[in-house]
Order: C-alpha cells, then sequence, then structure tokens
C-alpha cells in the first residue's frame, strides 16, 4: 500500500549563504495492507522528515513514494489533495485549525470532504470524541483553547473520523494519560484489523511494541558526509 | 476533468514597467488557489487581467462556460463577459464599499444580483436574499438596513451574500480578510471555507497573509516581480519552500 523507493531529501537554505544540508539518502520501505511500521531513530535523524515526505508535505529531492498506484514525488497538488481526501490520513503532532470552529466540526471535517451527509458525519464525531473521553461540554467550543492532551485527542480523532487506507501516525500517544492512551492504541489496531496500512512514530516503546510488526531505523538513510 | 480555468502566459506591462508576466496554469471544479507575494509582485494585475478588469497584452484566459464550452474571456465581447460576471464568475473586493451599493438596502444589494440575471418575483427575491443573509450570518432584522450602518465584517459578509446569490462557479478574492480584525477574520474564513465545500466553488484569492492561504488555499502560487517564482501544495510550499525569495517571505511571518 505504501511503498518508498530510494528517496532522498536536502534543504538549501538560500537566506544563509545557500547552505545545502543533505538529510536523507536511499530511503526505502514497503507497507503491506493491515501492516503498522515504526520509524525509529534518535531525534533528528529524519522520522518526521520522512513522514512528512509521503504525505507530500515535504518535496522528495528523488526517488519514489507510491501511496496504491499515486507517486507523490511527481503526482500534480490536485492529485495529492484527492489522495490526501480519500487514501492517506495523517495524525499529525499539533493540531492547525481554524479559530473558532467546534471541536465536533474538527472532527467532522475530513468526512464532510469525502461528501458524508452532514448528520452521519456529526453522529461519527460525537462517538469518536465520546470515545477519547472529551467532555461533551467542550464539544461546542474550540480546540485552540484546549490543553495539549485534549487537543492531541481531537487531532487523532480526526485523524480517524474517516477510514483511510493509510495512515500516518506521528506520536499519538505522547502527551495521553494511561486510560486514553489505551484508547488510542486499540484504535490503531482495530484500524490494522481493517486492513489500514500504517507508518507511525512512537517514541513510547510499550506502545510500539504493543501495535507494531516491524521497525525501520531512518538512521540507515543519513547520507554519511562527504569526506 | 476538463479544468474550469485555464490560464496560459499572461502578460501586462505598464509603459515599461512589468505588471505580470508568464504566468499560466489551470484551476480544477473545486480548488482553491491562494496567490501570494509583497505588494507590487504583480498578483492584483494577475487577479484583474484574470477577471476581465484588465486586458493583458498577451496571453489567454479560457473559461469553461455551461454552454460553449472552452472559451477565451479575453476575446470575448463585451456584454459577453459582463453577463459571466454577473452569473458564473463573482468578484469579493478587498474593501466592501468596492463590491456593494452603499445607498442601497442589504436586501436590496443581494436582490440587484438575481435580477441582474433575470429574476422578478419580489417575494422570491427577498426569500433568497433574507436565506442569503441568514447564511452569512446576517439577522432578518437588518435587511432593510443599508450597509453604511453595518461594521466592516458585516459588510464583507454581505459582498459575499451578494457575490454568491447566483451560484457562481469562480469567485476572485483581493485580500477578502484584508483589513479586518482578527476575530472577525477567523469567522469570515469559517463562512468561507464551509461555503467553497458546499457549493463545489474554484476560487482564486490575492493576500498577503500566508496564515490565511494556509487554512484557504488548495495550492499556492508565490509571485515576485510580476514573475511566479513557486508554485505547488499550499501546505508543501509553506512547509518546505524551494524558492529563496519564498524561504524568506515564510521565516519573515511574525510569530504569535
Amino acid at each position: 500500500m505504501i511503498s518508498v523507493q530510494n528517496v532522498s531529501k536536502s534543504f538549501t537554505l538560500h537566506n544563509q549563504g545557500a547552505a545545502t544540508i543533505p538529510v536523507m539518502q536511499g530511503a526505502s520501505l514497503q507497507v503491506a495492507p493491515g501492516e503498522c511500521v515504526a520509524l525509529v531513530g534518535a531525534s533528528g535523524a529524519g522520522k518526521s522528515t520522512l513522514m512528512r515526505m509521503i504525505y507530500g508535505n515535504y518535496l522528495a529531492a528523488s526517488g519514489r513514494i507510491l501511496i496504491g498506484d499515486v507517486d507523490v514525488v511527481q503526482a500534480e497538488p490536485r492529485t495529492i489533495l484527492d489522495l490526501r481526501r480519500n487514501v492517506l490520513g495523517y495524525v499529525s503532532q499539533f493540531l492547525r485549525v481554524v479559530p473558532r470552529v467546534s471541536a465536533l466540526d474538527v472532527v467532522a471535517e475530513p468526512l464532510l470532504l469525502t461528501g458524508t451527509p452532514h448528520d452521519t458525519a456529526l453522529g461519527r464525531a460525537e462517538a469518536l470524541l465520546t470515545r477519547l473521553n472529551i467532555p461533551e461540554r467542550l464539544w461546542q467550543l474550540s480546540p485552540t483553547t484546549f490543553s495539549g492532551g485534549e487537543q492531541q485527542r481531537v487531532n487523532i480523532a480526526r485523524g480517524f473520523a474517516y477510514d483511510y487506507p493509510a495512515l500516518l501516525l506521528d506520536e499519538p500517544t505522547a502527551s495521553l494519560d494511561v486510560t486514553n492512551r489505551g484508547v488510542v492504541l486499540d484504535m490503531v489496531m482495530a484500524a490494522k484489523a481493517r486492513g489500514t496500512a500504517i507508518v507511525g512514530i512512537f517514541h513510547d516503546d510499550a506502545a510500539r511494541d504493543q501495535v507494531c510488526d516491524r521497525e525501520i531505523d531512518v538512521a540507515a538513510f543519513t547520507p554519511r558526509a562527504a569526506a | 476533468m476538463t479544468p474550469l480555468l485555464q490560464v496560459s502566459d499572461i502578460a501586462k506591462s505598464y509603459g515599461a514597467r512589468i505588471g505580470c508576466t508568464d504566468v499560466s496554469f489551470d484551476l480544477y471544479p473545486g480548488e482553491v488557489m491562494g496567490i501570494v507575494g509583497e505588494s507590487g509582485s504583480g498578483k492584483s494585475t494577475l487577479l484583474s487581467c484574470l477577471a476581465g478588469h484588465l486586458t493583458p497584452d498577451r496571453g489567454k484566459v479560457r473559461f469553461d462556460t455551461r454552454t460553449n464550452g472552452l472559451r477565451d474571456t479575453v476575446k470575448m465581447s463585451e456584454p459577453e463577459r459582463r453577463m459571466l460576471s454577473r452569473t458564473d464568475w463573482a468578484f469579493v473586493h478587498q474593501h466592501a464599499r468596492d463590491g456593494l451599493r452603499m445607498n442601497v438596502s442589504a436586501g436590496g444589494n443581494v436582490g440587484e444580483r438575481l435580477m441582474a440575471v433575470g429574476a422578478r418575483h419580489y417575494g422570491d427575491i427577498r426569500d433568497a436574499a433574507t436565506d442569503w443573509l441568514g447564511r452569512v450570518e446576517i439577522s432578518a432584522d437588518r435587511v432593510d438596513d443599508r450597509p453604511t450602518a453595518f461594521s466592516g465584517g458585516m459588510q464583507q459578509r454581505l459582498q459575499i451574500a451578494r457575490n454568491l446569490v447566483t451560484g457562481p462557479r469562480l469567485v476572485f478574492m483581493d485580500e477578502p480578510t484584508g483589513g479586518l480584525d482578527v476575530s472577525v477574520q477567523a469567522r469570515l474564513l469559517d463562512l468561507l471555507r464551509g461555503l467553497v465545500r458546499e457549493m463545489n466553488l474554484s476560487a482564486i484569492i490575492v493576500t498577503h497573509d500566508l496564515a490565511v492561504v494556509r487554512l484557504l488555499a488548495d495550492r499556492l502560487m508565490v509571485m515576485k516581480d510580476g514573475h511566479v517564482v513557486e508554485t505547488g501544495l499550499t501546505d508543501q510550499v509553506l512547509d518546505d519552500p524551494q524558492h529563496r525569495y519564498t524561504q524568506l517571505l515564510v521565516s519573515s511571518v511574525l510569530q504569535v
């Protein structure tokens, strides 16, 4: 479902003396439907960079990133948008939403984008927020005012609102308490059981061992300094 | 799928000065494209050329008309182009007073556009106007007030209602949230996002506010000195800018 083939990436900082920093080279990985692969490696090794390239948020310098049969590296913006609406979900570490939009609407939005009727979408959003223990009195409020853990749970609810065939998770359990961590891991397991291909970053070792089938150390993709 | 708008090689100069040049892109139904750049980068000139307010020196702006398929709007006759701008196109100005008739009631402002496309039944027009005022969150008891009695944010929402009442397919927006209070901006952004989704609108938004395009636009075009220096998916251009100027633009944004 997700196939990364020989991808490289460098950042050129034009306004800082045009320094070019190669950050990744020869990155390759495959994720089958129903499989969860963890990206591991030290901070700064490129886990998030690789994940962002898979989502099309960062441009890869070379190589291929196939989601189904779409090559994210070459695809037109509208193809990537379509992919993100219908195929590829992403739970980022931080919630980024329009201020003053209610939590319920934030969670329902991905469903509305795929043409789900308004009532069904809101029903599903309510169920997810309940499951993630967001108290009902917060549903009509904007998540920008929520605590870190609450924001993260809203973000997770949003990411799981629609059943994407491929899902990227960036530290979904980072700021959660034990109960909610359990709920999120159950949701990840359920997604796997549905056949979702998942790439995840988990700093929580126990969580990683529980949901992931394999680990890929991104340090292997770090370019060696040209000596 | 046919693009709704096919722009090829647009150029416009003011004497020896370049307004904008070598601009080409396709816009598909339901797509929102943002155009960013500093003052004087040519983004408003480009928008005026696209919307038929200025005649470009060269290039084509082909629009997928309902009856005749792709037509070059630059070569169209004036009456044809005006018909388009009353029906399938809408233009939201930065200053609401440029897009509204200030001494006509709110309801009249919305109704006028309907009458321009042939609506004649007073009751229907008034109902449609009231319905649209509701959709942009202006209460029904303000329908007979003039826009002069409205706040800036309300005027802007009224301008949007006036523009969208005829069910256009393509909306041009010039700094739609410029000059508004940030709290009003957020509400307007949410409103626009909802309308774009529900009506499957295509839109071209010119702004210098990167936060606005991040929330509203699917795609981004960055302009400098009349040239397009970078294009791509909005979040990709903002998070991984490739061109020197875009990097400068993105890194210059003040964090709150």
